[in-house]
């Protein structure tokens, strides 16, 4: 089992004949992901790479049954393209695009939430999720990732996901899906919609949250841990030395004010049972000491 | 990119939301010349982007020229906080009855906009958050609805706003929260927005920051961009496209990934270093990349050693081995470089470097180790 994806989640590319586009989707239709569409408006009846071509998501959906989408497009086109593939029923967005304006990203968020509550949007600018295995959407490599479980990862960060990505594989403990969620303010999914989800999967038995400065978004996972989790959770939060005002990179790594420090995420989530780890590659230590227990 | 004082009225200005009739100047004569044109008494206003400048003594009245030109005098090439005062802002003093605050910004937790009212504006606002948060009204905004005049009547009324002052606030919000949304900013704020015996309602400062990520839509930041004051290593790294941010310590820091960047100022941190600086290389670490960071971290002379911490995902770790080694070849460096790889095709990588390591140039496998070599090198000159 595995959470949002799995073997059977057919994926259309929304922007396939871009650079990026092209570049990661073929990339993730060769690890073994049913990638049986692109779309671009004005290219449809084309190809790439034996992929077919739709002008737009609901030709796609209607021709080939696909049930996620990747969005690849440039920040000024991102919050279209997502709502387009929600307006034509897709229930799985993935969005990796970096620097969508904070305005459109808000509208996109609330449109989502009033006209299409059924539709899981990840990102915008995130990473993308992949269950080892079986389905890769995004730009993780899975050549470091290890099928079979069974820890879950969640993460704000891309190269500290797959630092716990490879230190868990490296140590031949593999992983049912890991979903990076993205460094923007207005995340479509938080870590608490995969807390939950990694909850009810049952071959997950443990998850190793990443998060970073920034917001209150793991202030929030920290008290559902407490109140909803039975599985064990190591965490690590990026940014402990950060200074305030400045931004960390990622638009939504911030602290503002006394808001958003590492030391009050770090806090909270070991006062909620979870085990802080820190640094990245101590997350995955301490996990493997988890993970050996639990037979 | 946060405004000055006088860009945020400005900006202010193309939203209908009324300021004080006033001018920016950059000479003593010049600001002579604004408050004579309109009218003493006059402001004269330090404009820095820190807080405290009146306190600083960076705000003060002129009742005449001569007290203009005293003051200009004082304010221009002021220190303020490390910030040095190239500019004024001179203005006609506005006799004030009542002090209001009022913003927009984005609530993160609730994924809405945040109106923030209150009648005890002039002040530190986070000192009344904390002191007396009763005092502000918070009120969400759906961005897909936006605001209404009756909507924005009501909020300054629970706000405590003075009758007389309610048409007048409520007319500003909904033109402010025009200028947040169209505007593309992240945060606009009005501290004090004020009341003038004649029940006028206008604003008399001006904090705005507006989202990088809209630029592309937005030709006409391009006046507020030449004004932006970096330091010279900021700047440099801005003109190669790099993600940038200068700090006080003597490890310099290059990675690949902001999440990864952060958590290497953190591991320098925990075995006793200090960074001096965040930079994030992004995805494609190849050489030209590499040596634009080498030649950032190379100007920076309180560096004593540079730590180059690097996950190979997608792009394979001989890939910026390779980057690392031409980068090398291009920029002599002051310091000792001590690299960590890991991810994708290490082993190549290491064996790629290995042939050119030396004291200047030291391979550790782990993101730990590598701190602790670059941290001592940083503090006692030698690797432990």
């Amino acid at each position: 089992m595995s959470i949002f994806v799995d073997s059977n989640t057919k994926v259309i590319v929304q922007g396939l004949t871009g650079g990026q586009g092209r570049f990661h989707g073929l990339r993730n239709r060769d690890y073994g992901t049913k990638v049986v569409g692109g779309v671009t408006p004005g290219k449809g009846g084309t190809d790439v790479d034996g992929v077919p071509i739709f002008d737009s998501v609901e030709e796609a959906v209607a021709a080939t049954g696909a049930d996620a989408s990747f969005v690849v497009v440039p920040p000024r086109f991102a919050a279209d393209a997502v709502i387009e593939a929600a307006q034509a029923g897709i229930p799985f967005i993935v969005c990796i695009t970096e620097f969508i304006p904070a305005q459109d990203e808000a509208r996109m968020y609330n449109r989502l939430r009033r006209d299409f509550p059924g539709t899981r949007l990840l990102g915008p600018n995130c990473p993308g999720v992949i269950s080892p295995g079986q389905c890769n959407i995004g730009i993780t490599s899975g050549d470091i990732a290890l099928p079979g479980g069974p820890v879950g990862i969640v993460s704000r960060s891309g190269t500290l996901t797959y630092q716990a990505l490879y230190d868990l594989s490296q140590k031949g403990v593999g992983q049912t899906t890991c979903v990076g969620i993205g460094g923007d303010p207005v995340p479509g999914t938080n870590f608490i919609d995969c807390l939950a989800a990694f909850e009810a999967d049952p071959e997950t038995k443990a998850v190793i949250m990443i998060g970073e400065i920034g917001g209150s978004e793991e202030e929030r996972a920290a008290e559902f841990i407490k109140e909803k989790m039975t599985k064990p959770v190591v965490a690590y939060i990026a940014g402990v030395t950060a200074p305030a005002g400045k931004k960390m990179g990622h638009a939504g790594a911030i602290i503002s004010g006394s808001q958003g420090t590492a030391q009050a995420k770090m806090k909270a989530l070991a006062e909620a049972g979870v085990t802080v780890a820190k640094n990245p590659t101590e997350a995955a230590e301490l996990m493997v000491g988890i993970v050996s227990k639990l037979k | 990119m946060d405004l000055f004082e006088y860009q945020g009225k400005q900006f202010f200005a193309q939203y209908g939301i009324p300021t004080s009739p006033g001018g920016v100047a950059t000479t003593v004569d010049e600001a002579v010349s604004v408050a004579d044109k309109v009218g003493y008494p006059a402001v004269i206003k330090a404009q820095v982007q820190v807080g405290g400048r009146g306190k600083a003594g960076g705000i003060k009245i002129a009742n005449n020229s001569d007290e203009a030109k005293t003051h200009a005098g004082n304010i221009l090439g002021m220190d303020i906080k490390g910030h040095l005062v190239k500019r004024v802002w001179v203005e006609h003093a506005s006799d004030i009855e009542k002090e209001y605050y009022a913003s927009f910004t984005l609530d993160r937790a609730a994924k809405l906009h945040l109106a923030m009212v209150s009648a005890k504006g002039g002040v530190d606002i986070e000192e009344v958050a904390a002191t007396d948060p009763d005092a502000i009204v918070k009120h969400h905004v759906n961005p897909l609805d936006g605001i209404t005049v009756s909507e924005a009547r009501e909020i300054a009324t629970r706000a405590g706003i003075d009758q007389p002052a309610i048409e007048g606030v409520a007319e500003i919000l909904v033109k402010l929260y025009d200028a947040f949304v169209k505007g593309d900013a992240d945060l606009v704020e009005i501290n004090p927005l004020i009341l003038t015996p004649d029940h006028r309602v206008h604003a008399l400062d001006a904090k705005v920051t507006l989202d990088d990520s809209a630029s592309f839509r937005h030709p006409e930041w391009e006046e507020f961009r030449a004004t932006q004051e970096y330091d010279g290593r900021e700047k440099l790294a801005r003109e190669l496209g790099l993600n940038y941010i200068g700090l006080d310590g003597t490890v310099g820091i290059i990675a690949n990934g902001a999440g990864l960047a952060m958590s290497t100022l953190d591991v320098v941190n925990q075995v006793g270093g200090n960074a001096a600086n965040f930079l994030d290389l992004g995805g494609g670490a190849d050489a030209n990349t590499m040596t634009s960071a080498l030649e950032v971290i190379n100007t920076d002379h309180n560096v004593k050693s540079v730590l180059v911490n690097i996950f190979g995902g997608i792009t394979r770790c001989d890939l910026i081995a390779k980057g690392i080694i031409e980068a090398l070849s291009r920029v002599e460096l002051n310091a000792p470089l001590v690299i960590r790889l890991d991810g994708t095709n290490a082993e190549e990588a290491r064996k790629i470097i290995e042939p050119y390591v030396s004291d200047r140039l030291i391979i550790r496998p782990t993101m730990l180790d590598a701190a602790r070599t670059a941290v001592s090198l940083a503090n006692e000159g030698d690797v432990k």
